[in-house]
Parts: C-alpha cells; sequence; structure tokens
C-alpha cells in the first residue's frame, strides 16, 4: 500500500513509522523547514518538501497512484482541501483527516472528508467511559458507517435490570455487543442476564438513544 | 440585498464600502480587532470580530440571510471552505472566493465554486504589457 501523509509533526511522523514497519511505502510532506530538516534526516526521501494544499507539490508526492491520503497538519482548513483534493483531484479512494478544532468537524462532515479523528473529542469520551456523568456516553462514531458505538448503565427498576438481553425488545437499528460487570466484560448473548449497575455497550444508528434510554434507564 | 463579507483586508474592506455605497447592507467579519480601522467611521454595518471557518461567527454575521457571501481573508484555504459552508450549508445564493494560488482557483472553479484569483489576473496583465512593448520595440526596430 503506498500512503501520502501529509504533515510532518508527531502524528504524522508517528503514523509513517508504524506503516513503514508494516511494510508499506509512505511519503511525508511538511512545509516548516526545521521540522523538514528533522524529517528528512529520519525518513530520507520519503520527507517532501513543500505545502501539502498546493497541486503540483501533491503530485510530486505521486498522490494520483496513492491508495490512501493522511491529512494531519495543525490546521483544519488545510486538512480539508488535502482531503479534497487528493480525492476529488487525485482520486484517492481512502482519506483520513485529522481535526484539530472539534468546532471544525461539521465542516468535515458536510464536505464529506471522512473518516475523522480528533484528539479533543477521544479525550472527552474516554473521560465520560472513566468517570460517566450521565447513564448513555458515545464512545466512538463510525461516520462512514452511520453507527454510534454507545455505553448506558442499567438503572435498578428500569425494563432490564432482571431481564436477559433476548427478552428486551431492543429496537431496530441498534445491537447490545457486551456487558460489563465488576470489571469483567463479557460479549453478550441471549440468554446474558442483566443487573442493575451492568454497563452494557451497544451498536445503534443514531438517533436510537431515547429508545434503548428507555429500556436501561427506564425514562 | 445584504451581503456578509469575510475578511476586511484591503480587498474586503473595499468591497464593504462599495456595496455601502450603492446602497446596501452588509456584515463585516475579520480576526482582528483593528482591521474594523480599514472601514469608514460612519461604516453603518455589523462588525463582527472572530474566525470565519467558525459557524457560530458566520451566524453573529447573520449568514442564513445573506443574498451573497464573499470570502476575502488572508488565507487561501479559509476561503475556499468558508464558501463551501455558505453554498452548501446556509444555501447562500451567491458565493465567491478569492484565491490566490492559480492552481487552487481552478480547480475549484472546475468543481463548480466562483473563485477569483488576483494573481492570474496580475499574470496576464503583465504578460500584455510586455508583450505590447516587445511588439512596439519590433516595429521601431
Amino acid at each position: 500500500m503506498y500512503a501520502v501523509i501529509v504533515g510532518g509533526g508527531k502524528a504524522g511522523a508517528n503514523v509513517a513509522r508504524a506503516l513503514l514497519r508494516m511494510g508499506h511505502e509512505v511519503s511525508i510532506v511538511e512545509h516548516r523547514p526545521t521540522r523538514f530538516a528533522t524529517l528528512e534526516a529520519e525518513f530520507e526521501h520519503m520527507a517532501r518538501y513543500g505545502d501539502g494544499t498546493e497541486l503540483f507539490v501533491l503530485e510530486a508526492a505521486g498522490t494520483a497512484r496513492a491508495d490512501v491520503c493522511i491529512a494531519v497538519t495543525g490546521d483544519d482548513e488545510d486538512n480539508i482541501i488535502i482531503g479534497q483534493l487528493s480525492r476529488d483531484h487525485f482520486g484517492v479512494a481512502n482519506v483520513v483527516a485529522r481535526v484539530n478544532d472539534p468546532r471544525n468537524q461539521e465542516h468535515f462532515d458536510l464536505l464529506g472528508i471522512a473518516p475523522t479523528v480528533c484528539a479533543t473529542e477521544s479525550i472527552l469520551a474516554l473521560i465520560e467511559h472513566e468517570v460517566p456523568q450521565h447513564s448513555l456516553v458515545h464512545l466512538f462514531s463510525l461516520r462512514r458507517e452511520n453507527l454510534d458505538i454507545l455505553e448506558i448503565g442499567v438503572v435498578e427498576g428500569s425494563r432490564a435490570d432482571g431481564a436477559t438481553v433476548g427478552e428486551l425488545s431492543i429496537p431496530d437499528g441498534s445491537l447490545v455487543i457486551s456487558v460489563l460487570r465488576n470489571r469483567v466484560g463479557r460479549v453478550a448473548h441471549p440468554d446474558t442476564l442483566l443487573a442493575a449497575g451492568d454497563q452494557v455497550v451497544a451498536i445503534a444508528e443514531p438517533g436510537r438513544e431515547s429508545d434503548l434510554m428507555e429500556i436501561f434507564a427506564g425514562d | 440585498m445584504f451581503v456578509v463579507v469575510a475578511g476586511c483586508g484591503r480587498v474586503g474592506a473595499s468591497i464593504a464600502q462599495s456595496l455601502i455605497d450603492d446602497g446596501h447592507d452588509v456584515n463585516v467579519i475579520d480576526q482582528n480587532a483593528e482591521a474594523l480601522g480599514r472601514l469608514g467611521d460612519d461604516f453603518p454595518g455589523n462588525f463582527i470580530q472572530g474566525p470565519a471557518l467558525e459557524t457560530t461567527v458566520l451566524e453573529r454575521a447573520e449568514i442564513e440571510r445573506a443574498d451573497a457571501f464573499v470570502a476575502a481573508t488572508n488565507g487561501d484555504n479559509t476561503n475556499i471552505v468558508i464558501a463551501q459552508v455558505a453554498r452548501d450549508r446556509y444555501q447562500v445564493p451567491f458565493v465567491i472566493a478569492r484565491v490566490l494560488d492559480p492552481s487552487r482557483a481552478k480547480f475549484y472553479a472546475e468543481q463548480g465554486l466562483t473563485t477569483i484569483c488576483p494573481t492570474r489576473t496580475a499574470i496576464e496583465m503583465m504578460e500584455g504589457a510586455l508583450r505590447a512593448f516587445v511588439a512596439e520595440s519590433a516595429e521601431d526596430a
């Protein structure tokens, strides 16, 4: 596989190292002169100097034959443009982009740049997972699939408390995948018995939250 | 007509002022408060300070009711992104973006975005002036 990585910061450089270890071919594009010198010392000819939002720079990096383009600069408007140029101009089938400011996520979504990775959102999801403030937490979004992975606490006296997974009429478009009890997680099956205090992980289409809350939290 | 202008540099400020002179309503966005100084003291429109990439800033500029949107910040990529946001998210009927890089300006124009490339214009005008000079010199010789 050939990957063009635009943005040679920590994220870009580490993605390049990992892909090289897996035996893939990479180019890493960077426009800051001092950062480029560091990258060139490590990646040699695979490091390419230039502004990766310029068509001729992407062209020289061989973007037209890339299997994936990874836009991980520190500027969201640049990552969007890199995504659009590699997809719409060079015909790259897979684009992965970094969202630096979560407020810009909606622009990536609007312009179809997906999948995206946002450190702030990931940290917030982890905090919610470790210290739940709500009985329903979004753990992860599979944007291309249009599915969310949710964690829901089983509340005492809810329909789920004392019922098996199979007895609950889980709404269409959602599925219980695991149950965490006393720090032990198990894959859910229809006979799995639920009790108050369990943390259930479900996969669901967006908009199923209230149906699931009714079953597990009873409100 | 109501127009939102993003970027209050020489280009943005001048466009905003001409629109006002023609009797239109204009709101202007710029990241720096000092940019307000480029508009006349009696500028009747609203000046919104903040990054035009943020939807809250665009909405404070009332982009939802804009008849036209001008993307003239000092960043090509910002202009291209906010022009698409104005067109696709807020359905602004007429959107125009200033893009200094000729190749990006051409590519996005092909994608249906109205782009203006001052670099391209400068190249054409200077080439034209040089050609005229060369032709004149050839006649003299």
